[in-house]
Formats: structure tokens, C-alpha cells, sequence
């Protein structure tokens, strides 16, 4: 890529340090070490069942690996919880859209606000002027964030009743709006078709280029992958096979094997 | 959407509550005066309507299956039987404020299991708050001030020396409170602690992800629900039955309140009136048929279970057709009546005028 980076990749942002993974005798991760570097787009690819999902519900506190360690922003993080780690400016989407299904768009994307929001429940009932305030800020970074991913028209419609490609955009965006430093995506644009990737693509994009934030993402389709990422790592059977950079990783021999399959 | 005008208020919001409150302020009080209108029907449906919005909040918003609103409400009128007798400095606001309080308190206790169970499992859970309150009340004398006959009358109604006892000036005391701790609701459920209790509500994972704490959030909405349970309990027990005994306050009840919430519609505040409304008046209503209609023809016995039968089969018709109740019907209807005659609207109408003319 020839064109100049406003945020240039730095430092190690996230590290996974050999982690293991299992549901009972299943075992869904082993030892696996990866980082995360600041600024870049990272992304985990694999088979399915290569532990993938399982990887980011580790690195985000769902589940608790019985080893190895995670440190976010040079710290290492002894308990994880989704939620300090929201704190810590950590925040995700999930594979199977969890989004809120009753709520309007806007008001989803504003939940995302939740830790730019001070105010207690007193405050709010009784609508003091600072709650005012900070309603108006928040409403404001949300309705930047809408526009941003162009779905102005359908802000005020309950996400339940939105197609799939939408959805998956409205997570993008709750995601954005906790202004977090890193962002997880998982499956971004599984089930969508070839003009709702390119868009999906074109966002991420967009968000790591303008706001500098570091996007780790699991994906399927391989060429996708291979265009907007820094750098891949590869799973299979819940070890890494290959890491680098697109280039490297193609020309990887035990990825090759583990996608197209080898003769025994 | 609308943009709010005042709080979160939007101007229709407004002109809404103008109409209810010249509703009952002015018209109610100039043209019913049968006493029985108001210690029957108003009151109780003024009061319950509260505890019904307290329901909602854990239900409705968070999601959470609870089924003790009546214990939280015995637990509210007992605490304030008991200040105004031995704290009557607090005054009767004051006294409804700290019952609250009161009831808020036993409402985190048994708010902490929805960290663990839910569902089905947590209305079990939450069923040890109805049957362990009213348990205490009976098993303390202190809490009935040792009467021997179990039933304890409650006192005059008195703010700032101003005897509140004729049925009329409790029905504004209900009134009163029931209006302002509506608007508060309201406030909140469109504020950001809204947002959290529908996000715990919709998807508790990505809430928690987001930075909402799950216990903080559940243990709030528990707190506030009971709140309201024992605010409307108080005013219950001190404007509706007069006289406090924890049998008043048994599953039923509880049971009541969470008919009255699923037909007004869940996450509603207004469905909360509606499905109150509802479940008050029917069996008025009934009883009306059954003596004109049917000149007493019908024993009275047969029109009890009639009501029963017609309650039951409408749950699970809303159940099946509307889950978010009365108050989406209405919103339907309105919604249609303003496609079919859009001159009703008053812009369009003037503007029509102006054209003929």
C-alpha cells in the first residue's frame, strides 16, 4: 500500500500468551501465542471449529482459559471480565448478532455510550441539567457514528425488524461508540453477499484509517481477509499454523494443507 | 421520533398528560360523586396502577421474571403503619418515602439471586420474598404493634395538619403520588437507565460487554420495582382497605399485578393504567351484565369463575398475538385511524379549510 498511514502501527496493543481453551475433555485452544499490534487490522482465520470464537471470547472475558495469559495495553490481566475489559477500552461484536433486539437503532448504538456515561438513575429521574448534557454528547457521537455508517434512514426502526447486513453494521457501530481503542469482530461479514462485504470492507477500513482503532477480526472468506489485514494469524484445530503478513501467510505450506486439505 | 420539550417529555407526552390531569383533577371530581366510584375503583386502580409500573420495571424493561410485588407491598404498608406510630415526626410523605426505602431494601435481598438463576428459576426464587415478608409480619407481633385481633386499622391520612380522610381527598393523594412517581418512571426508562435495563433485557452478554454491569443493573431495577411496590403498598393499605392485615397482601395479589402488567403490555409505563384499568373494571363489568342482562339469573359464584376463565383465556391469547399488550393495540388502532382519516389530524384540517376558502 503506497498511501501514507495517519496512524502508523506501533507497539504490541494486545498479547496472547499461551493459552489454552478446553470444555471438558474437548480441547478448544492450545497453547497459543499471538499480538496484536497498535493501529492495524489483525486477522484470525481458520477452518471451522479451529477455535477462532473461541480465541476472542477468551481475549474478551466470556470464557476462562485454564492457561496462559492476556495482557492489553503493556498490563497483564488476571480476571478477566467483559466488562473491565470494556473499561480498558476493549469492546466487540458477536458471531451470532447480539444486539438488542427491541431497541431503535440509535438507542442501541447509544448503549454503547454506557462508559461515557456518569450519571446515576437519581440524576435521571429527576432529569438534572448535567444529565442533560451528557444526553445531548452522547446523542451527538451517536448520531455521528450513524452517519458515519450511512443508516441515517433507519435510526429510529427496532433492530429486530432489519435485515441481516444491517444488523451486522448496527454492531459495528454500538462497537464504535464505546470510543474503545481496540475492537473485536467476530464473523463481520458472514451471511452477506458480495456488495454488503465490499461495504462492510470499506467501513473497517474507514475506522481503523480515521480513528487509528486496531481491529481484530475473524473472517471466512479468504480473499477478503487477504485485502484489508496487516497481518493473519491461522488457526486449526485450536493451534496456529501460520502467522504474518497476507503474502507470507498464502505461500504458508501447513495453511494450504489446512484449507485445501492434503493426500494421505 | 418526536424531540423532547421538556425532560423527556415530547409534545404530545404533553398534551397527554394536560388531558389526564384536567381528566381527574376537574372532571372526575365535578361529575362522580357516588362514593363508591372512588373506594372501589379509582383509588385501587390508582394504587395498583403504581405497584403495576413497579412490576414493569424489572419485568418489563429488565427482563427479569419476579413474582413478589405483593409482598414488597406489604412490606411498604407495614414499615409506614409503623413510622407514622413510632416516628410521627417524619410526617405521612416522609413516612411514604422511607416505606419505600424500606421495601427497596428487601427488594436488593431478593433481587441478588437474579445473578444467578433466571427464568422460570428466578420467579421461583423471587416467590421467597412474598412468602418470607408476609411470614415475618405475621410471626412479629411488633410489626402489628402486638394486636390481638391480627387486623390493625390504619391511621388518618394527615399532610402538613390537613386531615386527607373523605374518599375524595384520598383519591387526590393517590392521585398525587401516583402522578409524579410516573413521570419519575418514565424519566427513567427513557434516560440512559432505561437503556441499561433494556440492553440486560435484550442481551445480557453484549450489555455486559458494552461496560453495563449485570449485577449493578439487576439489583437497581430490583431496588426501584420494589420501590414503587411499597410506595403503592402503602397507599393501598392507608386509602383502599384501611385496615393492614398481611393476608391482604398474599400471592394472589402478586399474581394480579403481573396479569395487569402483561396485558397493559411489557416495557410499557402507560400499559400499566390500561392493563390495571382492565383487570379492575372487568369484573365490574361482568357483575353489571350479569344483574341487568340476566336479572341475577346467574349465580354470583358462576360469574367469579366466568372472570377467571376470561382472564386465563386472554393471557394466552395476548401471550400468542400481542406480547407487548393493550398498550401496542391502542398504539395500533390510533395508528390506523390516522391512515384512514389523516384530515383528522388538526394541521391537515386547517390547512384543508384554508384551501376551500
Amino acid at each position: 500500500m503506497a498511501i501514507e498511514r495517519k496512524f502508523k502501527i506501533g507497539k504490541p496493543i494486545l498479547e496472547v500468551k499461551n493459552i489454552s481453551l478446553s470444555f471438558g475433555g474437548v480441547k478448544a485452544i492450545t497453547d497459543t501465542s499471538f499480538d496484536v499490534l497498535e493501529h492495524e487490522v489483525r486477522a484470525i482465520i481458520g477452518p471451522n471449529g479451529a477455535g477462532k470464537s473461541s480465541m476472542l471470547n477468551c481475549i474478551n472475558g466470556i470464557y476462562k482459559p485454564q492457561q496462559g495469559t492476556v495482557s492489553f495495553k503493556g498490563k497483564e490481566i488476571p480476571n478477566i471480565t467483559p466488562n473491565l475489559m470494556a473499561q480498558m477500552g476493549l469492546s466487540r461484536t458477536f458471531q451470532n448478532l447480539a444486539l438488542f433486539k427491541r431497541m431503535s437503532v440509535l438507542d442501541n448504538i447509544l448503549v454503547g455510550r454506557k462508559l461515557h456515561t456518569k450519571t446515576n438513575f437519581l440524576e435521571v429521574a429527576f432529569q438534572l441539567p448535567k444529565v442533560k448534557k451528557e444526553e445531548k454528547i452522547n446523542r451527538e457521537r451517536s448520531e455521528e457514528i450513524i452517519s458515519f455508517l450511512e443508516i441515517e434512514d433507519i435510526k429510529d426502526t427496532p433492530v429486530g425488524k432489519l435485515p441481516y447486513g444491517l444488523q451486522k453494521k448496527v454492531e459495528l457501530g454500538r462497537a464504535l461508540a464505546t470510543d474503545s481503542s481496540v475492537i473485536l469482530l467476530d464473523e463481520p461479514m458472514a451471511g452477506m453477499n458480495v456488495e454488503e462485504k465490499r461495504d462492510m470492507c470499506r467501513f473497517i477500513l474507514k475506522v481503523n484509517d480515521e480513528l487509528g482503532t486496531t481491529m481484530v477480526l475473524i473472517e471466512h472468506d479468504m480473499g477478503v481477509v487477504m485485502d484489508i489485514s496487516d497481518r493473519v494469524v491461522v488457526l486449526d484445530y485450536g493451534k496456529v499454523i501460520g502467522d504474518g503478513t497476507p503474502d507470507e501467510v498464502r505461500s504458508n505450506q501447513k495453511v494450504i494443507d489446512a484449507y485445501l486439505g492434503v493426500e494421505h | 421520533m418526536m424531540k423532547p420539550v421538556f425532560m423527556t417529555y415530547t409534545k404530545n407526552d404533553l398534551i397527554n398528560l394536560a388531558v389526564c390531569m384536567v381528566l381527574s383533577v376537574l372532571v372526575i371530581p365535578s361529575f362522580i360523586t357516588t362514593e363508591y366510584w372512588y373506594t372501589s375503583i379509582l383509588i385501587p386502580w390508582l394504587c395498583l396502577a403504581l405497584a403495576t409500573i413497579g412490576q414493569q420495571i424489572v419485568m418489563g424493561y429488565t427482563g427479569q421474571l419476579a413474582l413478589g410485588a405483593a409482598g414488597f407491598m406489604a412490606a411498604g404498608a407495614f414499615a409506614m403503619f409503623n413510622l407514622i406510630l413510632r416516628v410521627p415526626d417524619l410526617g405521612f410523605v416522609g413516612s411514604l418515602i422511607v416505606s419505600g426505602l424500606i421495601a427497596a431494601a428487601f427488594g436488593i435481598l431478593f433481587g441478588l439471586p437474579s445473578l444467578k438463576v433466571r427464568g422460570i428459576y428466578l420467579m421461583v426464587a423471587t416467590l421467597a420474598s412474598q412468602f418470607f415478608i408476609i411470614w415475618m409480619i405475621d410471626k412479629f407481633g411488633w410489626f402489628k404493634n402486638y394486636d390481638s385481633s391480627g387486623i390493625i386499622t390504619a391511621q388518618d391520612i394527615v399532610i402538613l395538619g390537613k386531615p386527607f380522610t373523605t374518599p375524595l381527598a384520598m383519591y387526590f393523594v393517590c392521585l398525587a403520588v401516583t402522578t409524579v412517581l410516573t413521570l419519575l418512571a418514565m424519566n427513567m426508562a427513557r434516560g440512559s437507565t432505561g437503556r441499561n435495563w433494556m440492553a440486560v433485557r435484550d442481551m445480557d452478554i453484549a450489555a455486559e460487554s458494552m461496560g453495563v454491569s449485570l449485577l449493578r443493573t439487576k439489583v437497581q431495577a430490583f431496588a426501584i420495582s420494589a420501590f414503587y411496590c411499597g410506595v403503592a403498598g402503602a397507599l393501598f393499605a392507608f386509602c383502599y382497605l384501611k385496615s393492614l392485615e398481611p393476608v391482604a397482601f398474599d400471592i394472589k395479589l402478586s399474581f394480579k399485578i403481573l396479569f395487569m402488567c402483561i396485558l397493559g403490555g411489557l416495557g410499557t409505563i402507560n400499559g400499566a393504567f390500561i392493563g390495571a384499568a382492565f383487570i379492575l373494571l372487568f369484573p365490574v363489568l361482568l357483575n353489571a351484565i350479569g344483574n341487568n342482562v340476566f336479572h341475577g339469573a346467574i349465580d354470583a359464584t358462576i360469574i367469579s369463575s366466568i372472570e377467571q376463565v376470561i382472564f386465563g383465556g386472554l393471557m394466552i391469547i395476548f401471550m400468542i398475538y400481542e406480547p407487548l399488550g393493550m398498550a401496542k393495540l391502542w398504539e395500533n388502532i390510533k395508528q390506523k385511524w390516522k391512515t384512514k382519516f389523516p384530515t383528522m389530524n388538526i394541521k391537515n384540517l386547517t390547512s384543508s379549510i384554508g384551501k376551500k376558502s
